[in-house]
Order: C-alpha cells, then sequence, then structure tokens
C-alpha cells in the first residue's frame, strides 16, 4: 500500500480555560484545561475521503484545524507527505506546504470578503503564493476555476452578496482549488445549505476529487452525508476517536457502542412510523470529561474497568479500529442496540 | 372529522420601497385533532412565516392581506392582540428553534412556568408550582423539584428544549406549532426530543405543526406533510405517499437529493439551480426554470393543488381530465 498522504499520531490540542490569574491567586482556584482534541491517530491515502463525524464539542473541528495549520497541537505529529508540520517553525517553513492544502469552511457568508470581487477572492491564493506571475493568466485561470466549480466566468466581476448561499460555497471551493492543493480539509461544507443545494455541492465535491485526485478530510455531523462522501470513517466523542474504519464497516458492522447509538437514533425516510429508541443522557462537559472511557455514562455496557481505565484503539476483525472495553473482551451483543434506552 | 385548524388562502405580504414582496401565496390547509402535520421546504419557502401568521406573532411591516385562518371554527387572524393572547399559549402552544432564546434568562424555569399556567387558568400559586413540577417530571428532567429553581442557562441545550416544551404543553393547547425544534441540537438529542414531543402530543391528544427542514424528523414523525416552495404548496399528502412516490416535480427531486443512511447511490440526484428569491419569482408555476417536465402552461398559468390520487400537487402534469 501508499504510503499515507495525511498520518496524525497522537494528536492533541488543550485550550487553557483558566479564570484570569488574579482570580486564580485570590479564590485558589486551579488552572482549567479544556481537552478539545485528546491524543487521536488517523492516516489519509491519496485519494481518499476520511469523514469525522460528532456531535458539538467533540472537538472535529478543532482537528481539522489543527491539520491545516491553524492551531499547533499540543502533543502529537501531523505528517503531511513526510514532513512534520507540527515541526516546523515559521511562516516560511510552513509557505511550500500551506499551498499543498486548503480549507473550506461551514458558512459560506463568513467566509467570503464582502468588499472584495468574486475575481479577487478566487485569484487571492495564486497571489499570495506567486503562482502565475502574468495579469492575464491570472484572469483565464480564474475563469477556468470558476467554470470547474458550476460557475461562468463573468461571475468574477460580481461580489458575494449577489450570490445564493450554494453559489457562495461554490466560490469557496473555486478559491480553495486556485492554488492546486492535494489535500482538501472541509469543515461542515454543506450544513448550512439547504438539501437541494447540498446534493449539488457534494456531487460537485465528488466529481472534483475523481478529476484532480484530491484528498479529503471531510467534518460533518450529518451521519447520512459522510456515508455518502466518505471512504473512511472516523467518529469522534470527546476528543478522542471511538471508532475509525472503511466506511461499508462503520456502518454496516459498527461495534462501539457509540457509534451503534448514533446510527440508531437518525430519522431515515425509510423508518416512517418506526419507533426508535432514543439514548439517554448528553455530551458531558469537556472541562470535565468522565474518568475511563468518556462514554461509560451513557454507555449500557459500561462496567468498573470502563469507569476507571481508558481504553486503547484495538484493530477488529472487521478491519475497523475501537477503543472500547467492552469490543475488546467481547461482551458486547451481536445485532441491533435496541436495549440501550 | 371536523379541522381542528383551517388556513385558506393565507397571503403574506411585505411591503418594501420597491414594490410589495408577497412571502406566503394563497395557502390553503387542515390540521385535524391530533394530526402531526409536517410543513417542510427550502429556506425562503414560507414554511415558517405560515407557522408564526398562524400564532398571531407576524412582524410587521408582514401582514397578512388575504384569506382566513380558523382555529375550531372561530376565525383568529384577524382578532385583536389582547384577545390573541389569551389564545396563544391556552389554545396554540409554540416551541421555536433556539431554546435559549424563548426563554427568560432573568427568570428561574419554575417562575416561567407558573407565570403561564396562572395567566390562562385560575389556580393558585401553590397549584401551579404543582403543576410545573409534574410537566418537569413529564418531560423527563432529573431531579425536577431541584431544577425548578435553576435558571435558563443551568440548563443543556436539550434540556432547555424539554423546558420550552413543557411551557408549550402546560395548559394543554389544542394545537402546537413547532418550528424547527431539534435543528440546534445534537442528532442524539434530537431524537429523544422529537420521541418526547411524539409521546406528549399522544398522550394529550395535541396537534402539531412541525415545520422543519429535515425531511427524515418529518418521516418519523408526521401524519400528513406539506412540501412548500416559494411561498406556495407544492405538493400535501400522506407522509409516506410523498416520501415514497412524489407527483410533485420539486418534491420528487427533493428526496432524490437527500443522502440516505442506506443507500450506496454514488450521485445524488440535483435538481439544477436555487429556489428564485422573493422579487424575482417567475409567472407560471414558480418551479419551470427548475423543473425537468416543464412546458408551456407551466410558464403562463400558475397551477392550484390538484388531486394526483394519494396526495394533491400544485402541477399541471396532473391537470388531465
Amino acid at each position: 500500500m501508499a504510503k499515507p498522504l495525511v498520518k496524525v499520531a497522537g494528536l492533541s490540542r488543550y485550550f487553557d480555560v483558566s479564570a484570569p490569574w488574579l482570580n486564580r491567586v485570590l479564590d485558589g482556584q486551579p488552572r482549567l484545561m479544556l481537552r478539545a482534541v485528546d491524543g487521536i491517530d488517523f492516516e489519509i491515502n491519496k485519494g481518499e475521503t476520511l469523514a469525522l463525524v460528532g456531535e458539538s464539542g467533540c472537538g472535529k473541528s478543532t482537528v481539522a484545524r489543527l491539520v491545516v495549520g491553524l492551531y499547533r497541537p499540543s502533543t502529537g505529529s501531523i505528517v503531511f507527505d513526510g514532513v512534520d508540520m507540527a515541526g516546523l517553525g515559521g511562516r516560511a517553513e510552513m509557505a511550500p506546504i500551506r499551498r499543498r492544502l486548503q480549507m473550506i469552511f461551514q458558512d459560506p457568508y463568513a467566509s467570503l470578503n464582502p468588499r472584495w470581487r468574486v475575481s479577487a477572492i478566487v485569484s487571492e491564493p495564486i497571489r499570495a503564493f506567486n503562482l502565475i506571475k502574468d495579469e492575464a493568466a491570472i484572469v483565464a485561470r480564474v475563469g477556468q476555476l470558476l467554470r470547474q466549480v458550476g460557475l461562468s466566468p463573468v461571475d468574477g466581476e460580481k461580489y458575494p452578496h449577489e450570490f445564493s448561499g450554494g453559489q457562495r460555497q461554490r466560490i469557496s471551493i473555486a478559491r480553495a482549488l486556485s492554488s492546486q492543493p492535494e489535500f482538501l480539509v472541509c469543515d461542515e461544507p454543506t450544513s448550512a445549505l439547504d438539501v437541494s443545494v447540498q446534493a449539488q455541492i457534494l456531487n460537485l465535491m465528488k466529481d472534483l476529487q475523481r478529476q484532480l485526485g484530491l484528498t479529503y478530510l471531510f467534518i460533518s455531523h450529518n451521519l447520512a452525508v459522510v456515508r455518502h462522501i466518505a471512504d473512511r470513517v472516523g467518529v469522534m466523542y470527546l476528543g478522542r476517536l471511538a471508532e475509525i474504519g472503511p466506511k461499508s464497516t462503520v456502518f454496516s458492522l459498527p461495534r462501539h457502542p457509540y457509534t451503534r447509538m448514533l446510527l440508531d437514533t437518525i430519522p431515515d425516510l425509510d423508518m416512517t412510523g418506526r419507533q426508535r429508541t432514543p439514548v439517554a443522557g448528553e455530551v458531558p462537559n469537556p472541562i470535565n470529561p468522565p474518568s475511563g472511557c468518556a462514554f461509560h455514562p451513557r454507555c449500557p455496557f459500561a462496567n468498573d474497568r470502563c469507569r476507571s481505565e481508558r481504553p486503547e484503539p484495538k484493530l477488529n476483525d472487521t478491519g475497523s479500529i475501537t477503543a472500547c472495553h467492552a469490543v475488546e473482551e467481547g461482551r458486547l451483543p451481536a445485532g441491533p442496540l435496541t436495549a440501550a434506552a | 372529522m371536523a379541522a381542528l385548524l383551517e388556513v385558506e388562502h393565507l397571503r403574506i405580504e411585505f411591503p418594501t420601497r420597491r414594490g410589495t414582496l408577497v412571502a406566503v401565496d394563497d395557502i390553503s390547509l387542515q390540521i385535524a385533532e391530533g394530526e402531526v402535520l409536517g410543513v417542510v421546504g427550502e429556506s425562503g419557502a414560507g414554511k415558517s412565516l405560515t407557522g408564526t401568521a398562524i400564532i398571531g406573532l407576524l412582524e410587521p411591516p408582514g401582514r397578512i392581506a388575504a384569506g382566513e385562518i380558523r382555529l375550531m371554527g372561530r376565525r383568529i387572524d384577524n382578532l385583536p392582540y389582547e384577545e390573541m393572547r389569551k389564545i396563544r399559549g391556552k389554545q396554540i402552544g409554540a416551541v421555536f428553534q433556539d431554546p435559549l432564546t424563548s426563554l427568560n434568562p432573568l427568570y428561574s424555569v419554575g417562575r416561567q412556568l407558573v407565570e403561564t399556567i396562572q395567566t390562562h387558568t385560575d389556580m393558585s400559586p401553590t397549584q401551579a408550582r404543582t403543576r410545573a413540577l409534574e410537566l418537569l417530571h413529564e418531560v423527563g428532567i432529573p431531579a425536577a423539584e431541584r431544577r425548578i429553581d435553576h435558571y435558563p442557562h443551568q440548563f443543556s441545550g436539550g434540556m432547555r428544549q424539554r423546558v420550552v416544551i413543557a411551557l408549550a404543553l402546560c395548559v394543554n393547547p389544542k394545537l402546537v406549532i413547532a418550528d424547527e425544534p431539534t435543528t440546534a441540537l445534537d442528532v442524539s438529542i434530537q431524537a429523544q426530543i422529537i420521541a418526547l414531543l411524539k409521546r406528549l402530543c399522544r398522550d394529550h391528544g395535541t396537534a402539531i405543526m412541525l415545520i422543519t427542514h429535515d425531511m427524515g424528523v418529518i418521516a418519523e414523525t408526521a401524519d400528513r406533510v406539506a412540501v412548500m416552495y416559494a411561498g406556495r404548496i407544492a405538493e400535501i399528502g400522506p407522509v409516506r405517499s410523498v416520501i415514497k412516490e412524489a407527483k410533485h416535480p420539486y418534491s420528487h427531486g427533493l428526496m432524490g437529493s437527500i443522502p440516505k443512511i442506506n443507500d450506496e447511490k454514488e450521485r445524488l440526484d440535483q435538481i439544477e439551480g436555487s429556489m428564485p428569491r422573493l422579487t424575482e419569482i417567475p409567472p407560471g408555476c414558480a418551479f419551470n426554470p427548475r423543473c425537468p417536465h416543464v412546458f408551456d402552461r407551466c410558464r403562463v398559468e400558475r397551477p392550484e393543488l390538484l388531486d394526483t390520487g394519494v396526495t394533491q400537487a400544485s402541477c399541471w402534469l396532473y391537470a388531465h381530465g
């Protein structure tokens, strides 16, 4: 198998959420660290889509920002094509890698500068990385990019407010593609869009991946979207990966109780009238996560070991990697998880 | 069965300097007692406006330009403010998208419940508080005796939405307008809230108008569904028929564009283009520029809801005979 394009190992990011220094001294409060991402490992092969799913606050967006270098990791490494980005020093060292990875953000209303013409927005990465010197060639390239994402070259003269949400997301994609990246990090790219527009954008992203051989890290909370776009899926819970594996395995043979619960709770069009058993409880506060396995307070199979010892990711016989004591010990019942009430 | 709520030829307009915008254009629908009617559509389709018009909370300059809204046979769209206030809460409850903005941050949830109960009934403060406690139990708030004196910010999103549901149901209204009740919540919490809403309304015989863009939620909860497009109802009918065999080209395209969890489709069906802005709704059928089956009549004449067998669709394809 080829060497993975992106390899993340032991990646963590802590945020200091302590009270100000004076309050800490006066009230004797301790420092508080929020472990947004707490030791995760994954690899993404060239031309493949890895999707990270999870509920809000599970750290999936933080992973996206870490991978593109918007945050520095607290510990761990992010190796992009053989270079560890966490070890790189200043801007100069990052620059050659920056061109090769780009990001698409969730909100197409906030991620485009309202005072810039679309042509300026799309050509900015070209100018920033000095990829094309000749002005006429830049104009031609912008026109080509806009066509590639299903807009017209004359749209370059307009401002972002003249476009609908879906069209704006197309502009974001054109901008991301303009530096000819190999790797795109997409943070909930369709969550702000209506379903019919979401279908257009998902189809576009798949087409572009095929044409340009792109690699995607796709962040989403929508399991159905993930199922549609991803090759491999990682399920995150409270800063950790609960389960990661090929899409078909994770969706048809989910092992981790949390994955099963998520799959059980999605309303689906085919289930008209079906009674679902919603799982009790909510995601705990990441400032003060539960001991042991973070999922144990909501898990119907938790025992003493789950409450005290943090499970390590283990490879299953099905080809997915699961961090769960119950899976490891084989005390999970097979079949659907209807007992979870 | 007599309809609980009847909306007839409702039209909502926004006068602007550049002319009048018609946000909701000639909508008619009925909700029977105890029925769950889903209303789906993309943003700007007019689904929330229809809901706000029914509870009489339409904000000026928006106004009801034509049509009637009747609750249990009584016309409610032209009632004076104070009269409408008595109906709102007592006969029609509301659950909105963002539970944080629908609760007053300065009052404890108990006080808000007691206030609502006392406004609409003649219970004593002690009785009202007992009733409030019962309600909090009913919506599944753990340790309700302690939580009743907490403030909204001390609750998580899912718990807040439970409180909002308790508020909506506190005097047993006949109808609840739920406008995107689960959109702000995580999937696992969504399922809890939907299950709760469904159970409570079944127990109390309350009808729900469930407004959402999430077809999955509708599929699971609603008895009938209305698909809205550009201020009009494109199709209305039993939920199963609309999902499995949508007749209107828009609802058909919409169902195909939803990624499904059990489906290994390589490409999603897509409807080209996007919904027109209110300022540029085309003549004839509003969907005609995007419709794969468009013909001459669609471009000039506006279709009314026509019978297609099980559902009703506003599409000229069904105008035979």
